[in-house]
């Protein structure tokens, strides 16, 4: 096993899967020459080259409609947009063309393509460049919803996205890039999509975090360890669509409460839904309600003190899994 | 209903615009036309004899099967959708139902100058161009009903046909979304080194879209054998271009972006096949991109829902006078190619390509429950 960095681990993927498909190229603003706005792509078009790494103009709605186009035409495009904050220049094209492309045409034309790039908040970037679009993405059907949160996950799902016959959304983490873990050697590791990985077995409490709250969700669950003697569960769906609900809805079972701790902002969010998926089917297991921390329903402020008090962190989640065990 | 008949007149005060592309366009070229809303009598009967000569010209140089073909495609499209509308009042089809009539020669024109094996995307008025592309009117007509025969079993309806097996991408509900969709295709045609043309349709409102701006610039900055042909029809919708465009050529828009351009009289089929096959000329030999701007009319609604009072009958109906059918069979007569007989037999056998459409559609069950749940997912 190497220790990687989530950035390098992507940066693997990517590798890998151009040397091994030659209809995998890689899209996008800066991607190539500049070695990608946040050097998730670094070294890919000194080795692959103009043809398989291309840099575009900005034009997002654009090169996502190309990506399209070539995807049904029998490509397989991994497509970056510089933060998802710009996707939504696009999502005509993810969601009225991508994801409905094989459902229209009656199952002839697929598109099998992977819109990538950081998702949620970096530092101190503000109202339109914090925002976490997960719960958005996954109301459409036809498009897969994917949130890695260690090295090790990043490269193995990034790799099966690219194999994926369908759309898939995938959702980084500025924040994480830099994050360090072990990743395997083997060229052909992946991780298939929609299987939770349970991150702290537990049995007091359960956690569902995804992405930047993971680690998050991991640190609170030690200082609850020591501090009430509390075992805490940490899962992480890491495919939001298809959702693993059955490694939750057991997890629950076994804990009876549940904190969701989620980077987006409250309304409407993935956390909601899976809330909802809980009461349907663990309702009688249930020992108190369950409680989410998700980004404060406001556009993400500037100044660092109000950005802190926006954004999820540890101590809300401590406070949330306190509430849920009455301690 | 307009119905091409075999002789035409052109002694009204006719003709909204003068469509000065035929015969005149060559390389990159835009040619433009005034927003006057008439023309002289006069004008227009010079303009219907230079469109028959330059018609006659083109006509001499095609193989008399493939005109045969053409005329046939062009009746077939005429009578299908002349049926479409009135299966629709009877509550046949649903949803929207956007009809191509007038628009024939454009679809036409173009798609048969084409190899089978190149590509084609369109927007919502796609049945036509559909069967121009080789589907047969059975699974086109089956598709509108909702049924499990339609070339997508029913889950498309008027605006989604498509066909991977006839490489017809589809037609598509957004406004201009396949501009930047087909552009796509050609890159993959130029990335897997394929000499596929791509033939992107989109109408003139398509081009006020941002799509249409992103996708030629980066068609022509990467050189991808895309042919962009704007189908002019006048209206979107209820609106009209004048009131919609803040500048009058489209063709124009293309010197933007260094692209070459045409501006191409989307009444006469041969200008419009003409223009194609030197836009498949540039497309093949180095990959470089075409726009055409091919202006024609739309005699029906945008969609059945629409009753058109933002138009008078006037203005259809001089359009009507110089309808692009009507046009293609007075040259071919004066060309002595075909005559009164063969016009005939194109209209008997487009018509019973019609009737076994509809019993097909009528007979085709509805698409089974378990198909809700289908192709949401790729295995």
């Amino acid at each position: 096993m190497a220790v990687l960095t989530i950035r390098d681990a992507l940066n693997q993927a990517l590798r890998e899967e151009l040397l091994r498909d030659e209809n995998v190229f890689v899209m996008g603003e800066e991607v190539a020459e500049y070695d990608g706005a946040y050097k998730v792509t670094r070294g890919l078009w000194k080795e692959f080259g103009d043809r398989r790494v291309v840099d575009t103009p900005i034009t997002e709605l654009g090169f996502a409609a190309v990506g399209v186009g070539a995807a049904m035409a029998g490509l397989r495009p991994v497509i970056e947009f510089m933060t998802w904050n710009f996707s939504i220049l696009a999502a005509d094209q993810i969601i009225n063309h991508a994801a409905k492309m094989l459902y229209m045409s009656g199952g002839q034309f697929k598109v099998p393509i992977v819109f990538r790039g950081p998702n949620g908040s970096a530092y101190q970037v503000s109202s339109q460049h914090s925002q976490a679009l997960e719960a958005f993405y996954a109301n459409f059907p036809g498009l897969k919803v994917v949130m890695p949160s260690t090295a090790a996950d990043a490269k193995g799902l990034l790799k099966s996205a690219i194999r994926d016959d369908n759309p898939i959304v995938f959702l980084e983490q500025e924040r994480m890039y830099g994050n360090k873990g072990e990743v395997p050697d083997d060229d052909d590791f992946t991780i298939p999509l929609g299987v939770a990985d349970v991150k702290r077995e537990g049995t007091d409490c359960t956690i569902v975090a995804r992405s930047m709250t993971v680690p998050l969700a991991l640190q609170a669950a030690e200082l609850i360890q020591k501090e009430f003697d509390v075992s805490v569960e940490v899962i992480d769906p890491r495919t939001i669509k298809p959702l693993d609900t059955e490694t939750i809805i057991n997890s629950v079972k076994k804990t009876n409460r549940l904190v969701i701790a989620e980077e987006s902002h409250y309304f409407a969010s993935v956390g909601a839904e899976i809330s909802h998926t809980v009461m349907e089917h663990a309702f009688d297991y249930l020992d108190a309600p369950v409680k989410r921390i998700s980004t404060a329903e406001a556009p993400n402020p500037y100044a660092k003190n109000l950005e802190a008090l926006a954004l999820p962190d540890v101590a809300k989640i401590v406070a949330a899994v306190k509430e849920v065990c009455y301690l | 209903m307009p119905k091409a008949a075999t002789s035409s007149k052109t002694n009204t005060k006719t003709a909204k615009v003068s469509a000065n592309g035929a015969g005149k366009t060559n390389g990159k070229v835009s040619e433009e036309s005034e927003f006057t809303d008439f023309v002289e009598v006069e004008q227009a009967k010079v303009e219907y004899n230079e469109r028959l000569i330059s018609q006659i010209a083109s006509i001499k140089k095609t193989d008399n099967q493939l005109l045969r073909d053409m005329l046939y495609q062009m009746v077939l499209g005429r009578r299908f959708e002349e049926k479409c509308a009135e299966v629709y009042r009877m509550g046949k089809i649903g949803g929207f139902c956007h009809l191509y009539i007038g628009q024939e020669a454009i679809g036409v024109g173009s798609m048969m100058a084409l190899k089978p094996t190149d590509m084609v995307i369109t927007s919502y008025r796609d049945h036509v161009q559909a069967m121009i592309k080789g589907l047969t009117p059975e699974s086109v007509m089956a598709e509108l009903y909702g049924k499990e025969g339609g070339c997508v079993g029913g889950k498309g309806g008027s605006m989604h046909m498509f066909s991977k097996e006839h490489e017809f991408y589809g037609g598509h509900g957004i406004v201009g979304g396949q501009i930047g969709i087909g552009t796509g295709m050609a890159y993959a045609a130029k990335y897997k080194g394929t000499d596929q043309v791509t033939l992107c349709f989109f109408g003139e409102a398509a081009v006020n879209q941002g799509i249409f701006h992103e996708s030629l610039n980066m068609a022509q900055l990467w050189k991808l054998p895309c042919i962009f042909i704007c189908e002019n029809n006048q209206y979107g919708m209820g609106t009209s271009q004048a009131r919609a465009m803040s500048s009058r050529s489209i063709a124009k828009k293309g010197d933007a972006y260094e692209m070459a351009n045409e501006f191409v009289d989307g009444m006469d089929v041969m200008a419009v096949r003409d223009a194609t096959l030197r836009a498949i000329a540039r497309a093949r030999k180095d990959g470089s991109p075409t726009l055409l701007e091919v202006r024609a009319y739309r005699y029906m609604g945008h969609s059945m829902s629409d009753p058109g009072n933002y138009r008078t009958r006037d203005e259809i109906k001089k359009y009507q006078e110089r309808d692009p059918i009507v046009l293609f069979m007075d040259s071919l007569k004066e060309a002595k190619v075909f005559g009164d007989k063969d016009f005939e037999k194109i209209e008997s056998q487009a018509a019973e390509a019609v009737a076994a459409a509809v019993k097909f559609a009528d007979e085709s069950p509805l698409p089974n429950e378990s198909e809700l749940f289908t192709h949401v997912y790729a295995d």
